[in-house]
């Protein structure tokens, strides 16, 4: 293993190139026009946003028309990177300088490269189905205009994010998908809960925002630079420490966008905004962003074990937790919001073992974003159906009312829990196989997560479309219309196939990716098939066990009392009490105190006064006992310490 | 004895501004009252016009005017120019006469007593106070000269001509005039108080060098050994008077007080422009003169930074009116300009000189929104008052809102750039534990900032909530304009980063 890192970073350093040492080729022909990919949805996003009213009648087409010309795009320099040798597919175009402050340039440029391309094709593809069903999901809203908006300038910002070539042109992108989110969880503004929502989630994004300016500042203290190129050249040249603080930074950043152990707390709340949002926000694309980061960072956790080893353990503790929470969840879209943690877990823990798993890391977000959409979007229908209820108790026997949604949430159940020849099933089992690699804990670890999703996925389809029927409306629930349907038909046929397809289509996603993230292969304790088998039996023993709860006996409709595990699950596993007691409740103190000594209660006296009258009296009043007095002590007390500190200094 | 050269053509912008300042004086003497109103605005506008003018054309200069007293170089124009264009906007902001029924923001004569028959009388005529021009460009004559003073002397004549017209708007408002005269005189005992002290370290610092040029201070510095105690407590005691007027912790209490009760177009003015020109006389005090000992003053700078930018940030959360707010918010950034002077060095100045600018900018816009924002008692500025702002007036809460962010140093806007340069400065001059103490501070302050976010755009109206009102041509212009560089220079900042590159050498 150390001599294929030192082989590798040898390579980083002596290319200049980024990860696995591809030359990075300027740009020309076709991919100089990778902007364009960006251009399309942020056209659109003004158009929309700045239009008004005028753009009423057409503003869906305008959104989905920009979100689909990006991903023709994409599809067309695809192509034309197939053309090009294995490993001569990554090209940057600059666009223009940024940031030229001393002896720290940023560029605006873009970089394109088998990564790189793999997300756009995933964001404008996966993001156009959802485009389209939003049509109708968002068919009886009045802002429907203003919503396409905010999701044409979520694909800009989020295809910056991946194209950027610069950690703060990332940053940019980072932040804008950020933005894009708190819209778009709060779009429902009428509802308290969605406004908090949006509140909480921006706040938990800061502690993690917080983390990639502290990378971004020690790479400018390290290196000079953030452009990607200048970081992973000369990574290697710098301390450990160093390598090793950055990469520890960049997993709070990762943990933040997300919603990783200890950021998780945002994820679950974020499902106030609406569906089709939560399926391509919340758990196909944005939310993998921190998995992107960390595969990009290849250079720098390639040299900092310890900062990787942080990464399999946040990985692996999320991907329990996450599973934990989705089986006591009984609001559909909660507990799809904590399989989504608990799948990016999978993904963090996969980037976190290094060349040997940045590939299936990808390879999982890839056909996660393909059922995960799936089925969030198949939660869609049925609230649609069902008049926006969202508590599973309240479902039952829905197979029969709405049978292609059922025929398709299945296929993406299928591919979830990793049945065979569906699309989790590969990409799933390569991460579980090269955990296992990697040692017992992390392997027994992502076993157990595969037994877990098999329980509470089970769990969700039975209470959802099989059993008893415990609907109240008199009239049976509707399918949708077909403007919803055929996305999901879309998306059910990629977790049918495209788990294999990637795998094997061509050289496969592994070999396509290894120009930039490099690769390795470690020894299985154990046979392969041996493996296989465990791994499946494990699943069938999570189906059985849920069968055996939910399927064979009558789902109550009250919610029973619980073990205290499951009320923890509910309870988010206290995720909201370890935020309180951790950084609000020392926070609020802090503040409580700073500003007693600060005001000593001024604003109480003149804000709480209605009239404008009695508030000047008292201030008045005050001043007459010598408000100054106190201030000019103050300041006298500073100008002490500031000659003291002064004098200090010179004191040998 | 010869007499002293003045370079007339070098100290152009000064003298157009003290020109204009007196002819303002002359108008209220000679000039019918009716027309006084137009003609006062139209001087004054025309003389900083001019004088923006002439800076522009001065650019590339370097050089030591009137006998050393007076420095003409890319620090000194860079900041002049950003302060005119900050003075022509808040001039544009007086002027502003559709907000109070034909008055403006200020008391028809600031000599009557606050609830009178005459002061009500006035009002009824709908009398203007004209004098607040005259004074608004005595204040720009201080504060062009203030970061452009190179001698002690000068230092301190620009900061007494800066102030004392600064302390005389503040207590002219037209509403809330108790709270208005209570500002003025709490920031003129303070200013005077912390001018004493400055002048006391002159005294120690002049004492110790035996001249008043900041270039011979400096060779002083290697020469004199054997004094230090002196020398020290002199910088010690000027540090004071100029932390002072940026408002940085332990000497910023004046702050929230001043910033709430001035006028609110003053306030603005006195935010942008006041810290652009004492931020700009202090990076030049400490870098031309004292650069020599900056091993002695940095340990004391980074204690006021940090200091400045966790209380700051920290007290901000809780304010429940906008102006003070604001003006937390406005200590915060005094930190983070602090965290880039402590580097000492060339790009330290750039990052200065950028961040002063976008800052401004931001600022002056964001006081401008709080005028618009009324209710039958004036400008509603309780915080539970913006509520559900948003839904009545988006664009306006979407202006707000783009300031807040700029404050808040999200990327695409201008703030993010400006504490972009200022933090990587401080990192090269080897402050990055400075820098991490200052991202923790924006952490904290963007929670207040997006905390009005939310309050603008998620929160239910109050039911008597204010409305907003329709301002004239001069103030809409006025905050288009700084919405318009907020964003642009947060998309495209490169030629204002070079253009603060190629003025950040300071003449010796």
């Amino acid at each position: 293993m150390t001599s294929t890192l030192s082989a590798l970073a040898t390579a980083v350093a002596t290319e200049g190139g980024h990860g696995g040492g591809q030359a990075v080729a300027e740009a020309t022909g076709v991919f100089d026009l990778t902007w364009l990919l960006i251009a399309f949805p942020l056209l659109g996003a003004a158009i929309l946003l700045l239009g008004g009213r005028r753009t009423d009648k057409v503003g869906h087409l305008i959104g989905c028309g920009a979100s689909i010309a990006s991903f023709v795009m994409g599809v067309v320099l695809f192509a034309a990177m197939l053309g090009e040798p294995s490993d001569g597919r990554a090209f940057t175009s600059q666009l223009w300088e940024y940031v030229n402050a001393g002896g720290y340039t940023v560029d605006v440029s873009l970089l394109l490269d088998q990564l790189s391309i793999s997300f756009v094709l995933l964001i404008t593809g996966v993001g156009s189905l959802i485009h389209v069903y939003s049509i109708g999901y968002m068919e009886h809203d009045e802002r429907r205009r203003r919503f396409f908006g905010y999701l044409n300038l979520f694909v800009a910002a989020m295809l910056l994010l991946v194209l950027a070539a610069d950690y703060l042109v990332l940053f940019i992108g980072w932040e804008g998908v950020g933005l894009a989110s708190y819209l778009l969880i709060g779009f429902w503004q009428h509802k308290n809960s969605a406004a908090v929502a949006a509140k909480k989630a921006f706040v938990v994004n800061r502690v993690g925002d917080m983390g990639m300016v502290l990378a971004m500042s020690s790479m400018v203290l390290v290196f000079g630079s953030t452009a990607f190129d200048v970081v992973f050249a000369s990574a290697e040249g710098a301390s450990t420490g160093w390598v090793t603080a950055i990469g520890l930074f960049l997993l709070l950043g990762a943990c933040g966008k997300s919603a990783q152990f200890p950021l998780q707390s945002w994820l679950l709340d974020a499902m106030e905004g609406p569906t089709p949002v939560s399926a391509l926000i919340h758990a196909a694309t944005m939310v993998t962003a921190g998995v992107y980061l960390i595969v990009r960072s290849a250079a720098i956790y390639d040299l900092a074990p310890d900062a990787r080893t942080a990464v399999v353990i946040v990985g692996a503790i999320t991907l329990l937790m996450g599973a934990i929470i989705g089986c006591a969840k009984d609001d559909i879209k909660k507990a799809l919001a904590g399989s989504t943690m608990s799948q990016i877990g999978y993904m963090t823990l996969a980037a976190g073992l290094g060349p040997a798993g940045y590939a299936f890391a990808i390879f999982h977000l890839l056909t996660h974003g393909f059922f995960k959409a799936n089925m969030f979007l198949g939660a869609g229908s049925v609230m649609h159906g069902m008049h926006d209820e969202v508590n599973m108790r309240r479902y039952g026997g829905l197979r029969i009312a709405m049978p292609v949604t059922f025929i398709t949430f299945a296929m993406g159940y299928l591919a979830i829990i990793g049945i065979p020849p569906f699309a989790g099933y590969f990409s799933k089992d390569k991460i579980i196989e090269a955990a296992f690699a990697d040692n017992w804990i992390t392997g027994l670890a992502t076993l157990l997560g595969a037994g877990i999703t098999a329980f509470y996925m089970t769990r969700l389809m039975l209470m959802t479309f099989f059993g008893n029927r415990r609907w109240k409306q008199s009239e049976p629930p509707h399918e949708s219309p077909s403007v919803m349907t055929a996305p999901l038909w879309a998306l059910a046929f990629l977790s049918v196939v495209g788990g294999f397809a990637l795998l094997y289509f061509g050289a496969g996603i592994v070999d396509w990716l290894a120009p930039v993230t490099g690769e390795e292969h470690h020894e299985l304790p154990m046979p392969l098939w041996l493996l296989i088998t465990i791994t499946l039996a494990t699943v069938v023993a999570g189906v059985a066990v849920a069968w055996l709860m939910y399927g064979r006996r009558a789902v109550r409709e009250d919610v029973p009392a619980g073990s205290p595990l499951t009320v923890a699950a509910r309870n988010d596993l206290y995720g909201d009490a370890f935020n309180e007691a951790v950084f609000m409740r020392p926070g609020q103190y802090l503040t409580r105190s700073l500003v007693y000594f600060e005001n000593r209660g001024v604003d109480g006296a003149v804000v709480g006064t209605a009239t404008a009258f009695g508030g000047l009296s008292s201030r008045l009043r005050r001043l007459q006992t010598g408000f100054v007095r106190s201030y000019a002590v103050t300041m006298l007390g500073g100008v002490g310490v500031v000659v003291l500190a002064m004098l200090v200094v010179r004191l040998p | 004895m010869n007499a002293p050269t003045i370079e007339y053509a070098e100290l152009a912008p000064l003298i157009t501004i003290f020109g204009a300042a007196v002819i303002g004086v002359l108008i209220e003497a000679f000039v019918p009252r009716k027309v006084r109103h137009p003609v006062q605005v139209a001087v004054a506008l025309l003389a900083l016009v001019a004088a923006l003018v002439q800076v522009i054309l001065l650019a590339g200069t370097g050089m030591v005017a009137a006998v050393g007293a007076v420095a003409v170089d890319g620090p000194a124009l860079f900041l002049q120019g950003t302060i005119l264009v900050l003075a022509i906007i808040s001039v544009a902001f007086f002027a502003e006469r559709r907000l109070e029924a034909g008055g403006d923001a200020f008391a028809p004569a600031a000599s009557t007593l606050p609830g009178s028959e005459e002061e009500r009388i006035l009002v009824r005529e709908r009398m203007l106070q004209t004098e607040v021009y005259p004074l608004a460009l005595f204040a720009v004559g201080g504060m062009l000269l203030f970061p452009a003073a190179n001698d002690l002397l000068m230092l301190f004549i620009a900061l007494e001509v800066m102030s004392l017209p600064l302390y005389l708007l503040c207590g002219m408002a037209r509403r809330r005039r108790l709270l208005s005269q209570e500002a003025a005189l709490k920031y003129f005992l303070l200013g005077a108080f912390s001018s004493a002290i400055f002048l006391f370290g002159m005294a120690f610092v002049y004492g110790y060098a035996g001249t008043l040029r900041f270039g011979e201070i400096s060779e002083a510095l290697t020469a004199n050994i054997g004094q230090d105690g002196i020398l020290l407590a002199g910088v010690g005691l000027m540090a004071v008077g100029l932390l002072f007027k940026v408002g940085a912790v332990p000497f910023h209490s004046w702050t929230p007080d001043v910033y709430q009760g001035a006028p609110t177009p003053v306030t603005g003015f006195m935010a942008a422009c006041t810290k652009l020109a004492a931020f700009g006389a202090m990076v030049r005090l400490f870098y031309v003169a004292f650069g020599g000992m900056r091993t002695d003053w940095q340990p004391m700078l980074w204690a006021v930074a940090i200091a400045t930018m966790l209380v700051g940030a920290v007290v901000a959360l809780t304010q429940t009116d906008i102006k003070r707010m604001l003006a937390y918010s406005s200590i915060a950034h005094a930190g983070f300009v602090l965290t880039a002077m402590v580097a000492a060095d060339q790009t330290a100045t750039a990052a200065i000189l950028f961040y002063l600018a976008t800052y401004g900018i931001a600022t002056l816009g964001a006081f401008a929104v709080v005028t618009l924002v009324r209710d039958s008692g004036g400008e509603a500025t309780h915080l539970a008052k913006w509520a559900g702002l948003g839904r009545r007036s988006p664009v306006l809460a979407a202006t707000f809102a783009l300031f807040l962010l700029a404050f808040a140093g999200i990327p695409l806007t201008s703030g993010f750039v400006g504490k972009l340069s200022v933090f990587t400065a401080a990192i090269d001059g080897g402050a990055a534990p400075l820098v991490v103490v200052g991202v923790i501070a924006s952490a904290i302050a963007a929670f207040f900032y997006v905390r009005v976010i939310v309050l603008m755009f998620f929160s239910d109206p109050a039911p008597e909530g204010p409305t907003v009102a329709v301002p004239s041509l001069w103030t809409a212009v006025g905050i288009t304009l700084g919405a318009a560089a907020t964003l642009l220079l947060g998309i495209v900042p490169g030629p204002l980063l070079d253009l603060a590159q190629q003025a950040s050498l300071f003449v010796r």
